[in-house]
């Protein structure tokens, strides 16, 4: 028997299986599973369809109502009660909106219910996030997830894994943001198609839970079916005292086959900026500085930067300085407990003096669903994950994604800019 | 099982959002999706296209969100298949999950153009272009996935599986 990565030890545990091959179709035992207010509505039509009475396990499926909540339309408010209505009637364990409702990939993981070594599918494309935790985690669409409600399986493709190995110094104002749009310009929007991307070596080490969850996060935007981190103390030390299921922690074998090793040397990377309508299309930011690019509006959060620590780089661009006037920048803490802390630790005083608007935990203009939508010929800088025509409002606006320093930088300054500029 | 339609012929990585854009997935109606499918990428298409019509792309189809809404919005529109040189992952399974033929043939997309007039069949995955008189063979699924198709959809597969 050969080595075997991370993430084919994880499929084959779940599967019952000694080892498995790339290329295999497995029928893998699902640990946890959850959808959204968008996916969620489908899953349970489909569910119904399916002719068993009752979920797997109430315990093991989550709903999350955080796209279009607070309810931005009655259409949107029907798709939440219908949801409710379900997770009332199957006695589904993890139920969230209103006050408890987070970004999913947030609040799952915060809350220890996403954990190392799990097998986790949710109808949601950023799934992959908790790979940063060592889970094998990815997105499906609501058909998987009701049949996975009803059986607790799914099946898997077993993929290649391609190992991305990052080494040396990280330049100032360089972040884990920096690092995934570097690679996706790299290797492009469907460079890892149906493949695992499995981030090491000493750069990846010294990142912490929140940063390295920005970096698995965007997995699916280069094709991948997940990202994925080996657990190490930082990981335990993260989950400890959140877990709410046991859990085990996989690596990879040293002699473990790889489609492909790629090797980065992070000090001769600068902070990127992806431009529309891929992200594929980074541009570094001393050139995007010099390009004087005027925006009308920032957003910083999501399910990509919207964490702690997002939020304390935004604040360390933005203390004492003010926004562009012809600029709207929007703030979303990604959940109630970063909201929170962001409170107390004084970060809201100083987004709220700079002339910044900040909205609850929610998706909203990530996806163009609301609190944030571009008119034609607007562009916005974003911390978010996509770029695509019309994904945060009208077909003719345009989205730049960059990490929560050049985002804050491009807010005060009205244009795409460096944290150097401001900072000095 | 054949299909026949004309081709309408678009490039690389096109996403979900301008499938079905996200303004359009407060409701989960096939019926509704459909008078917005491509609206972002080819705002004409849901006019001028015909039930049975062919949707040919280039790399990475389907790319982005996870939305089943894209395939089901594809599949309401009365689009017969999708033929790109590969497609996002998730909107595979998701096609293959729904009941939304699929096929994986690079050679196909070279050569097809918009307007020519294709039939396809599936059980063996050749795909004749009656305008230009060519033949193209599609990527063969893997034997676990034709369970999928042929049972009609996941829902079926599973309810055969539960039965068991």
């Amino acid at each position: 028997m050969g080595g075997m990565t991370i993430a084919e030890k994880i499929l084959a545990t779940h599967a019952g299986k000694e080892e498995v091959k790339p290329g295999e179709i497995v029928l893998a035992k699902v640990d946890f599973m959850f959808g959204n207010d968008v996916t969620t509505p489908l899953a349970i039509k489909t569910f119904r369809k399916i002719g068993v009475e009752k979920v797997f396990d109430p315990e093991r499926i989550a709903i999350v109502l955080d796209h279009f909540t607070p309810n931005k339309d009655i259409k949107a408010a029907e798709q939440c009660k219908f949801s409710r209505e379900f997770a009332r009637e199957q006695g589904i364990k993890w139920f969230f909106e209103g006050g408890n409702v987070g970004v999913e990939h947030c609040l799952l993981p915060e809350l220890g219910l996403v954990l190392p070594g799990e097998l986790i599918i949710g109808a949601d494309s950023h799934t992959c996030t908790y790979g940063a935790l060592g889970a094998f985690a990815t997105g499906v669409g609501s058909t998987d997830l009701a049949v996975a409600m009803a059986t607790g399986e799914a099946w898997f493709r077993v993929p290649e894994t391609i190992k991305f190995v990052y080494e040396g110094d990280l330049q100032p104002w360089v972040t884990s943001k920096d690092l995934i749009l570097y690679t996706i310009g790299d290797i492009g929007v469907n460079g890892a198609l149906y493949k695992v991307m499995e981030f090491s070596g000493e750069v990846i080490e010294k990142l912490s839970v929140e940063q390295r969850m920005t970096m698995t996060n965007m997995a699916i935007e280069a094709g991948a079916k997940t990202g994925i981190i080996e657990p190490d103390k930082k990981t335990i030390e993260y989950v400890k005292g959140r877990a709410k299921r046991e859990y085990k922690i996989y690596k990879s074998d040293e002699d473990a086959k790889y489609y492909k090793v790629i090797e980065y040397d992070v000090s001769k990377i600068e902070p990127q900026v992806a431009f529309p309508h891929l992200p594929e299309n980074t541009v570094p930011i001393s050139k995007a500085a010099k390009m004087n690019i005027k925006i009308d509006q920032v957003v910083i959060g999501s399910c990509t930067n919207g964490r702690l620590e997002d939020l304390r780089m935004a604040a360390e661009v933005l203390e004492g300085q003010k926004v562009a006037p012809w600029v709207r920048l929007i703030i979303l803490p990604c959940s109630p407990t970063v909201y929170f802390k962001a409170m107390k630790e004084g970060l809201l005083e100083i987004f709220l003096e700079a002339g910044a608007v900040i909205g609850p935990p929610t998706c909203g203009p990530c996806l163009g669903g609301h609190m944030g939508i571009l008119a034609s010929g607007e562009r916005a800088v974003s911390t978010t994950n996509r770029n695509f025509v019309g994904r945060m409002g009208h077909p003719k606006s345009e989205v730049y994604l960059a990490s929560p320093y050049v985002a804050a930088a491009s807010a005060i300054l009205g244009r795409i800019a460096s944290p150097e500029e401001v900072v000095k | 099982m054949k299909a026949r339609g004309r081709a309408w012929k678009y490039g690389d990585n096109i996403d979900t959002d301008v499938i079905i854009p996200a303004r359009y997935l407060n409701t989960s109606d096939p019926k509704e999706l459909a008078q917005h499918v491509l609206e972002d990428l080819d705002p004409e298409f849901r006019y001028k296209m015909k039930p049975g019509d062919i949707i040919v792309a280039g790399e990475n189809f389907g790319c982005g969100s996870s939305r089943e809404h894209a395939p089901l919005a594809i599949k309401a529109a009365g689009v017969s298949a999708v033929i790109a040189k590969s497609f996002a992952r998730i909107f595979y399974r998701n096609a293959i999950n729904i009941g939304l033929p699929i096929l994986e043939a690079p050679e196909a997309v070279e050569r097809i153009e918009t307007g020519d007039e294709i039939e396809i069949d599936f059980s063996t995955g050749e795909i004749r272009n009656l305008t230009k008189g060519e033949v193209y063979h599609a990527n063969p699924f893997p034997e676990f996935i034709m369970e999928i198709i042929k049972a009609g959809g996941l829902v079926e597969w599973a309810k055969r599986r539960l039965a068991k």
